[in-house]
């Protein structure tokens, strides 16, 4: 089972890159989600799978593929000569890249269930209750930090959306607002 | 191990069964109802009182050419109705349609699956349905299905929203993702759609969008947009179409009744003495009962009520389900303190 959702997350992250077509791309990126939700399942983490689906899968890879729709790119010719060096720089750094991965994760990998959760625990307990326990617990100040980080982006990007600067709000907002 | 397991495939086989031939059926309810609605006769020549037709209308889509546009994006196009299709099938496995049922000794638990995170799967579920939609409006390579495509998935992400947190007052009551366990909760008249009335509208709100149905069907709006993100499909695939359409009703209409109108339950019935067979029994045909109820509702509002405007849509979404779903947490929060639950 591993090896088949493994498979199919590589093959459709290869794809997501070597398509020309965004929308082929984007849409082999949700396969690819799909198939990393897959896997979290197989370790028991059911709730991380189900976020990874309702969240990326099915928010985020939504909107994505809305702009992708609206902006309509056709798959144009890619420059090729001024590409060249690129690519060679982008063989040396991705080889460097992959390098480093393979040192650090050899250094560090352990086989086996590790931690305290194991399954026989975890069905105990529940799944999403650990996790919101350990959220609101351990790990309270990244949460909390993650949602200031969220709230400011939003803030942001409502600022950028306004069509006209924050100082010149001269007319009445009840005709800016049936504009939209 | 090896009964479980052929109990499950029986229960898949069970379910799946009567919520195909519900969905083919529903296609005649709701012209039947309509007719009644607008004072006519309806369907009414094949078969008694017409109920051979879903299957004549069946022989006819296959029977009809298949044709596909050249000017389609060919491999997304045949994928669209398969994905818009599926997501409403498997969402049925999370739901309870019954208690336990003691049989041959041992008691099966009436859920196909019952899973710890149920209620997320559901939602997960549903923000793929999307996805069928909108590569359909896609993949077709026309205005008008592209037009759909896009409206159903601004419309779809708005709702789901209201929708979620609609549906988190009945979480805090329940304090479980389980939907068994909610279920359990609403026992006696402790249904959540007495408990919770602003959360019921809400949550029935967003279900009407979500599911593409007046008064919020803008993705397939014929006045404007032909036949919307399905306009240059036929045959098969059309009907794929049209039975997401009722699938996604059905399992909308029992995703409400689990939450909001006590599941299986039936108030006091536990207490009536009933042999435990016949009260298992009686709580399936409940179940069964309520959904219908709700999918009569369904198409109750489709005829009585016109479209709205694209902007109306957008703005009773955003401006005022989504506050008003969240005033709703904290009043269920309050429902828990103040221990009325």
């Amino acid at each position: 089972m591993f090896v088949i959702l493994a498979v199919i997350l590589v093959g459709a992250s290869l794809m997501v890159v070597a398509q020309r077509n965004p929308v082929y791309s984007a849409l082999f990126l949700i396969l690819a989600f799909l198939g990393l939700a897959g896997q979290f399942v197989l370790l028991q983490a059911q709730i991380i799978a189900v976020l990874q689906v309702l969240v990326y899968a099915g928010a985020i890879m939504v909107l994505f593929l809305f702009v992708v729709m609206l902006l309509n790119v056709r798959d144009r010719q890619a420059p090729e000569a001024k590409l060249r060096w690129q690519k060679l720089f982008g063989l040396i750094l991705t080889i460097i890249l992959f390098g480093l991965v393979a040192v650090t994760v050899a250094g560090e990998v352990r086989l086996g269930p590790q931690g305290e959760f194991t399954p026989q625990r975890l069905a105990e307990l529940g799944n999403a209750q650990v996790f919101g326990k350990l959220l609101f617990t351990d790990f309270l100040f990244l949460f909390e930090a993650t949602s200031v980080l969220l709230l400011v982006a939003m803030i942001g990007a409502m600022v950028l959306a306004r069509r006209r600067p924050l100082g010149a709000s001269s007319p009445p907002p009840a005709a800016s607002s049936r504009a939209d | 191990m090896m009964t479980d397991l052929l109990i499950t495939i029986v229960k898949i086989l069970v379910v799946f069964g009567v919520y195909l031939t519900m969905v083919a059926y529903l296609s005649l309810v709701e012209r039947r109802v309509s007719a009644f609605i607008q004072d006519r006769r309806g369907p009414n020549r094949v078969g008694p009182f017409g109920l051979l037709q879903p299957l004549a209308d069946g022989l006819k889509f296959m029977f009809k050419e298949d044709l596909i546009p050249h000017y389609v994006n060919r491999p997304v196009y045949l994928l669209a109705p398969l994905v818009a299709l599926v997501p409403a099938f498997i969402t049925m496995a999370v739901i309870p349609f019954g208690n336990t049922l003691p049989l041959f000794g041992r008691d099966i638990p009436l859920v196909i699956a019952n899973v710890n995170i149920g209620f997320l799967y559901i939602f997960a579920l549903t923000s793929m349905g999307v996805y069928g939609v909108v590569l359909a409006g896609w993949s077709s390579n026309s205005k008008y299905s592209l037009i759909g495509g896009l409206r159903a998935s601004a419309q779809m992400i708005s709702y789901e929203l209201s929708l979620g947190l609609a549906a988190v007052g009945v979480l805090i009551v329940a304090g479980s993702l389980r939907l068994p366990d909610i279920v359990a909760a609403q026992s006696g008249l402790r249904w959540n759609f007495w408990m919770q009335p602003l959360g019921f509208i809400i949550f029935l709100i967003a279900v009407f969008a979500e599911t593409n149905r007046l008064p919020f069907d803008l993705p397939e709006a014929e006045p404007e947009l032909v036949g919307g993100y399905h306009t240059e499909y036929s045959s098969m695939k059309f009907a794929m179409f049209f039975m997401a359409e009722y699938a996604n009703m059905l399992t909308a209409s029992a995703v409400v009744v689990s939450l909001y109108l006590g599941g299986w339950q039936v108030p006091y019935l536990e207490q009536a003495g009933l042999p435990p067979l016949l009260l298992s029994l009686a709580q399936v045909l409940a179940f069964v009962l309520k959904v219908g109820v709700m999918l009569f509702f369904f198409v109750w509002v489709r005829w009585t009520l016109p479209r709205f405007r694209y902007d109306q849509l957008m703005r009773l979404g955003w401006k005022i389900t989504l506050p008003l779903a969240i005033l709703n947490i904290f009043y269920s929060g309050y429902l828990v303190v103040a221990k009325w639950v």
